[in-house]
């Protein structure tokens, strides 16, 4: 079933989807956005493993400053290698490879050193993975501890500001001490995304981040999402329709490695361009 | 058929007292040499025991003090040499090595070396140390501990670190940390119980080991001066007493043996202890 | 469709082969890499040399014996003379002594702890079984002289008198000899062969066992009919390593063999082995010959053990890749 409300389609355009289409006119949005500066463009991405058949077979795509993009698919279409693309943690995989262009800021990510990308592309994962062997506290200090941070009060101020945009300081702040790994499986994802902002980075990669939690804990980090693309831009991967029509201004819809269509989430969802995209939001997939 | 359905709860029976009859045997064993150890340990074991220098011969009397400082000596600097390197070739071998060839013949060469009988390592390390050196040592000692040490050390440490999660090590580099960095302060701290108490029962092994000391640390009288001269170990003045004509020395040998038993079984017990609880968050 | 797809499922990260090499690799995790590697080479290494040491420093005696070296008797350090038959047959037949001794009793136990015993019972007797692998053999020695040369001194005349028709049972009754240290030995090689035997046991899959429960067995039916032959090759990995153990174990056997090279029939009379000719003789071997002539039996012991050791790991893993 279509999550949103179906509208009154506007006439098809044939046309093969532009990376960078404008939303559909005229129609009424619940996100109403405005266009937005571009931040990442990529371009003929392709992916995979050596020996293995290509994962992502040519993307292009642009991420939008300050907005949430989702992207969507059934299981296997590559989203997860597309977004591990971004900070290049695809290739930390053995015998990974990647190639294609992706710019951030003017600059080829496939060109940069990947440990100072991953600080301006920070990623949160699938499974809540606090470090097992550190408190609260340590967890989000982690990124800046590692990279050579030495100032305590900087450390703690961040410590607390990161906390605090992930909107776990108040069910936090009596027990920093205490291990991370401790705390509830909706607080340890929020603690990562702590841990994530606390490096600073301008584009937040999560990848399923709700599908380990129960709709409780998945509400929060939604609500948070809210806030967190006030500061910075987020590409998240949900297998969720409903999540990504909740929270992202735009959609991406990925089938076997390739993206099929992608605009702003009203549209897409509502007005969908390509038949593979209506047939999968409206349950007729497969 | 209420016959054969008798017959084969007897069976049943029988197999099951039998096999339980062997689990008794066996751990009784144990409590059989602990129980008699203690008892005729017990009697002989004094403060002068721990502290004083072993006798002149033909005089009853002294202490084993020397012996045990040298086994501390040995087994520790065999620590400091084995254990490093055993947990360095297991980083290695978990986050490098794979699949890879120069893994799998590293851990051939370790499950090899872990096989060879502890003479043999006694004996390369009499080669190795001994012969250039022309004296028996401390450290010709240590040197074959360490190798005895060091295969036990890697393939533990390897297993330990296969144990962390993998989305622990991507959590550490999407912060942007490098690998050497994600390897040694998230991936290590990780695994550090289980790596270090393997690292413990492996030395308390070498602690127990008398067979590569013969040649290596010789035995002594008195204090080894330093870590170039031969030292006097638990194991190697057991050994010397037991096959001695004295019955003072025989009784000292199982004193001797009371606590080389103790820190065995203490080292035994506490690394077990401290591995129940394994690496929280760890599924 | 199911609209709840599942997450893509990526491999895990970060471990494996070479690692992203090349120029892209950072200067500092290359340093470190190559670091790490060097440690694995030291072992790779290590190992090597000692294999070369033993047959560098053994040549001397395969040049003026050759094979011969393993099929003479007589040793005789101060005459020249060298033979390592003696000291082959101690070790193999102590060691032979011992599995006879062990096995049954170590695959009993494994047997009782992994399928019939409750979990707690179990838990307690491994690790009270485990813990005897953990007694330093000089302490068995120490018990072997003291304790049990006395007991089988005591028990050699009524083994001549029900068994004296075998050679093996017949001689005067010393106490030391093979027949205590195949009795010590069994003792230490017993913890592997129980401990091994009851993990190998606990791999067996539930629903191979469940079936025959089904049919009405009774547990030892069940034990003989699946988990047994399921666990054959584990078993017998565990009584090859078992073997490798006895094989090269020096203290507990020196102290109770009797020391001396001669290859008698019965099992009363004291003997010899490999590691315990070493031990003695090494560091007053002062002729080139002699100090030659033990590294060479080093090196026959060496490739005894890596043989049997190489098979135990290879059953052991047999039975891993089927699981």
């Amino acid at each position: 079933m279509n999550p949103l409300m179906m509208n009154a389609r506007q006439p098809e355009d044939p046309a093969v989807p532009r990376p960078t289409e404008p939303y559909g006119e005229g129609v009424p949005l619940a996100h109403a956005v405005g266009e937005r500066p571009v931040v990442m463009t990529i371009r003929n991405l392709r992916a995979g493993y050596a020996g293995g058949a290509s994962v992502l077979k040519g993307v292009a795509l642009d991420v939008r400053e300050r907005a949430v993009t989702a992207i969507i698919g059934p299981s296997g279409c590559g989203k997860s290698t597309l977004i591990r693309c971004l900070n290049r943690m695809h290739e930390a995989v053995p015998r990974a490879w990647c190639e294609g262009d992706i710019h951030l800021g003017g600059r080829n990510v496939l060109h940069l050193d990947p440990v100072v990308l991953r600080r301006e592309v920070g990623m949160v994962f699938q499974r809540p993975n606090p470090f097992p062997t550190m408190s609260v506290f340590e967890n989000v200090a982690a990124g800046l501890v590692l990279n050579g941070e030495r100032d305590r009060a900087k450390i703690a101020e961040t410590v607390e500001s990161s906390l605090r945009r992930a909107a776990l300081w108040d069910e936090v702040k009596d027990k920093l001490a205490s291990p991370g790994v401790g705390l509830s499986g909706g607080q340890q994802q929020r603690l990562c995304i702590a841990r994530a902002l606390a490096v600073r980075p301008r584009v937040l990669l999560m990848d399923e981040p709700c599908s380990a939690l129960d709709p409780l804990a998945t509400a929060r980090i939604e609500e948070l999402l809210v806030q967190l693309k006030e500061e910075l831009t987020v590409v998240i991967v949900t297998h969720n329709m409903q999540q990504a029509a909740r929270v992202s201004e735009y959609t991406v819809f990925m089938l076997m490695g390739e993206l099929v269509e992608s605009g702003p989430t009203q549209r897409l969802f509502t007005q969908p361009k390509d038949k593979r995209t209506e047939d999968y939001i409206t349950g007729r997939f497969g | 058929m209420t016959g054969g359905h008798a017959r084969r709860r007897r069976v049943n029976a029988l197999m099951f007292a039998l096999t339980a009859l062997c689990a008794a045997v066996s751990a009784g064993v144990l409590f059989a040499i602990l129980g008699y150890i203690a008892w005729k340990g017990a009697s002989s074991l004094s403060w002068a025991f721990l502290t004083r220098l072993p006798a002149p011969v033909g005089e009853t009397g002294g202490g084993i003090a020397n012996s045990i400082v040298g086994s501390a000596e040995v087994v520790g600097l065999a620590g400091l040499i084995g254990v490093p390197v055993g947990v360095l070739a297991g980083v290695y071998l978990s986050e490098f090595g794979g699949r890879g060839r120069l893994a799998f013949w590293v851990r051939y060469a370790a499950d090899t070396l872990n096989g060879v009988p502890s003479i043999v390592v006694g004996l390369f390390a009499y080669a190795l140390v001994v012969l250039p050196m022309r004296r028996f040592s401390a450290l010709s000692g240590a040197v074959a501990l360490a190798i005895i040490v060091v295969p036990i050390v890697l393939r533990n440490t390897e297993e330990f670190l296969r144990l962390v999660p993998g989305t622990i090590r991507e959590a550490a580099l999407a912060l942007g940390v490098p690998r050497w960095k994600v390897t040694l302060r998230v991936v290590l701290p990780t695994a550090r119980r289980g790596i270090l108490t393997g690292a413990l029962l492996a030395l308390a092994r070498a602690a127990g080991e008398t067979a590569p000391l013969i040649f290596t640390a010789f035995g002594n009288s008195f204090w080894g001066r330093s870590l170039l001269q031969p030292v006097a170990t638990l194991p190697l003045t057991l050994y010397n007493y037991a096959i001695s004509p004295y019955d003072d020395w025989h009784r000292q040998a199982w004193a001797a043996a009371l606590i080389l038993m103790l820190f065995v079984l203490a080292v035994n017990a506490a690394a077990r202890v401290w591995l129940k609880p394994v690496s929280g968050g760890a599924s | 469709m199911a609209t709840a797809a599942a997450p893509d499922r990526i491999p895990s990260v970060a471990r494996g082969a070479a690692a992203v090499p090349g120029p892209r690799e950072r200067a500092g995790d290359r340093l470190f890499r190559l670091g790490v590697a060097a440690f694995a080479l030291l072992i790779l290494a290590l190992t090597a040399a000692l294999a070369v040491m033993l047959a560098v420093e053994s040549r001397g005696t395969w040049r003026s014996f050759g094979f011969s070296f393993l099929w003479s008797t007589e040793w005789d350090p101060i005459g020249g003379k060298f033979g390592a038959l003696p000291f082959l047959y101690g070790t193999l037949v102590s060691s032979a002594l011992a599995l006879l001794i062990a096995v049954p009793l170590g695959v009993g136990s494994a047997i009782f702890l992994a399928e019939l015993a409750p979990r707690r019972v179990s838990d307690a007797v491994s690790f009270a079984i485990e813990l005897l692998a953990a007694v330093p053999s000089v302490i068995l020695g120490l018990m072997g002289i003291f304790l049990l040369v006395p007991w089988v001194r005591a028990a050699e005349p009524f083994l001549t008198r029900w068994l004296g028709w075998l050679p093996l049972f017949r001689g005067a009754p010393y106490g030391i000899g093979l027949l205590a240290a195949g009795l010590i030995l069994s003792l230490m090689i017993l913890p592997y062969i129980a401990a091994i035997s009851r993990e190998v046991l606990l791999t067996v899959p539930r629903p191979l066992k469940e079936g025959l429960y089904a049919l009405g067995a009774t547990r030892w039916e069940v034990v003989r009919g699946v988990s047994l032959p399921y666990a054959r090759s584990g078993i017998l990995g565990a009584i090859f390593l078992a073997l490798g153990r006895a094989l090269g174990e020096t203290m507990a056997v020196t102290m109770v063999i009797g020391n001396t090279p001669q290859i008698s029939a019965s099992l009363f009379s004291p003997a010899y082995t490999m590691s315990a000719v070493i031990a003695n003789e090494l560091a007053e071997a002062s002729s080139p010959d002699h100090l030659s002539a033990l590294v060479a039996i080093g090196l026959t012991l060496f490739g005894l053990t890596v043989v049997v050791n190489g098979l135990a790991r290879l059953l052991i893993r047999r039975l891993e890749a089927r699981g």
